[in-house]
């Protein structure tokens, strides 16, 4: 799917919290189209990274171009970026006081001024897609761990993004509904949709991915396609891994 | 109606006469009822207003602090004026709480009335000033707290579209705050209406003050003293009951 126009490019981006030192300086080109998920153990700093890609983590040195444009300027507004950027958490972090409806439509009526006509029409044909229509009324309290999972990423969605960002999507769900985020995942990918998923979840690094980063003690470690990685890796503590979870 | 009550009161006994003669005097000569009628309106019109603008202080400093706490490292890092004012603003926040929270209504009200609004002598709008003030002292902690306990993936959700810190916090984290600091905010109000007797001393003539000028005429302290006891507590009981009610909509949306 990788086109060669890259998307988002970091330069040596580093992040420590206090003396902790998170990231020791990461270099990676995400083209897009592609889909890059990136492995590897708890600790690593694999979520630091993807969180630092749209700032919700303020990197502490180093640069991200998003588009061409350094988004870690001073100058720079975060927030119109971030509108292309879509992001799904662990937790999902649905709004709880707003129906799963007006939780696709708030941003984009809000911020993209769409009236509230098109933003339900986008939102219900969007929750149609995740087999969600007739919950468009619900809350989110009342949805299950994988039917919030899929309502966090139609509500990304619903902004046009031009790339997802995926933090352990299904880390939080029971072993029963991973598949249904995951189907979703995948026909995403199948679109042509650019994502960077941080996941413990190597069949779907296996079957999806373009490229495989597998990270450690805040580097990147070992990367290349699935095949590569899984079937033949060069660095022993990508061995190690890979040996601990397959 | 007048007849039926004339024949119960000669066979009455006399501790029932004697409270018939009591309630007469003190509550129906010369329409003292009225008396208490307007207290209670002005009770309930400095309360209302007070509580208007301690929300609106409350508001307004409950996100000057939380925003110098959350914010700051990364404020500090931009540099820049957004960090000089931030500071400042955080200064004079926890100097209005310390003060407000350091002394007694009663002697806030006399400063207000005596030296600040000294050439004023419109007491219903420097009271309402003095309460509102006062009140926005706690209501600010209620909300900070409230704010705080909004989970931060909300924060990040809310970030993560595209809002920013100000739309975050409108659209996503103080509806939810609300929620949260109801029943201690209910609290808050109940105290504040009945801190507002103490309005008496600038001269309002609210509703405790109505009990005691009716005391002072009719020299009987039990029935104007215990009738505005009982106006309040009835109040209070009202708006608990009309709070009850509007937490159990607002949960239920919710589930």
């Amino acid at each position: 799917m990788s086109t060669n126009e890259v998307l988002i490019k970091t330069q040596n981006l580093q992040k420590s919290f206090g003396k902790l030192n998170v990231l020791l300086g990461i270099d990676m080109e995400i083209s897009k189209g592609d889909v890059v998920v990136v492995i590897g153990p708890s600790g690593s700093g694999k979520s630091t990274f993807l969180r630092c890609l749209n700032r919700l983590e303020e990197p502490t040195g180093g640069k991200i171009y998003f588009e061409g444009e350094d988004i870690t300027a001073p100058k720079c507004n975060i927030n119109l970026h971030r509108q292309k950027m879509g992001m799904v958490f662990q937790q999902f972090n649905l709004f709880p006081h707003m129906t799963v409806l007006r939780n696709l439509t708030i941003a984009p009526m809000k911020l993209l001024k769409m009236s509230k006509e098109d933003a339900e029409k986008k939102a219900l044909s969007l929750l149609e897609r995740v087999g969600l229509s007739d919950k468009a009324n619900a809350y989110p309290n009342q949805l299950s761990g994988g039917q919030k999972q899929r309502v966090a990423i139609v509500r990304a969605l619903a902004m046009n993004p031009d790339v997802m960002l995926f933090d352990e999507p299904t880390s939080a769900l029971d072993p029963e509904m991973v598949g249904e985020v995951l189907e979703v995942m995948k026909e995403l990918a199948r679109e042509g949709m650019t994502m960077v998923v941080v996941t413990h979840e190597m069949g779907f690094a296996k079957e999806v991915a373009d490229r495989v980063v597998f990270m450690a003690d805040g580097v990147i470690a070992e990367q290349g396609s699935p095949e590569e990685l899984f079937s033949n890796p060069r660095n022993p503590r990508t061995k190690q891994f890979l040996q601990s979870v397959l | 109606m007048a007849e039926w009550f004339a024949n119960f009161y000669v066979n009455a006994p006399d501790w029932v006469q004697n409270f018939c003669d009591e309630f007469k005097l003190n509550f129906i000569d010369g329409a003292k009822w009225k008396w208490l009628l307007d207290g209670l309106k002005m009770t309930l019109l400095i309360t209302f207003f007070s509580v208007l603008l301690g929300i609106a202080i409350g508001v307004i400093i409950a996100i000057i602090r939380t925003t110098h706490d959350k914010n700051l490292e990364t404020m500090k890092k931009r540099g820049g004026i957004g960090y000089i004012v931030m500071k400042l603003l955080n200064a004079v926040a926890k100097l209005y709480l310390t003060v407000i929270r350091g002394t007694p209504v009663v002697v806030q009200l006399l400063i207000m009335y005596f030296i600040i609004f000294a050439s004023s002598r419109n007491s219903t709008l420097i009271a309402i000033i003095a309460f509102g003030i006062n009140s926005g002292a706690y209501v600010a902690e209620i909300f900070r707290g409230g704010i705080m306990s909004v989970d931060n993936g909300q924060f990040e959700a809310g970030r993560s579209v595209g809002f920013n810190y100000i739309q975050t916090m409108v659209f996503i984290i103080i509806p939810q705050m609300f929620k949260m600091v109801l029943p201690t905010l209910c609290n808050e109000f109940i105290v504040l209406l009945k801190e507002t007797s103490v309005a008496g001393y600038v001269g309002i003539a609210d509703l405790t003050k109505a009990g005691d000028l009716i005391r002072g005429r009719t020299f009987s302290a039990f029935m104007p003293l215990i009738a505005v006891a009982l106006i309040y507590l009835v109040i209070v009981m009202l708006f608990t009951w009309l709070v009850g009610r509007l937490e159990r909509r607002l949960r239920r949306s919710e589930h």
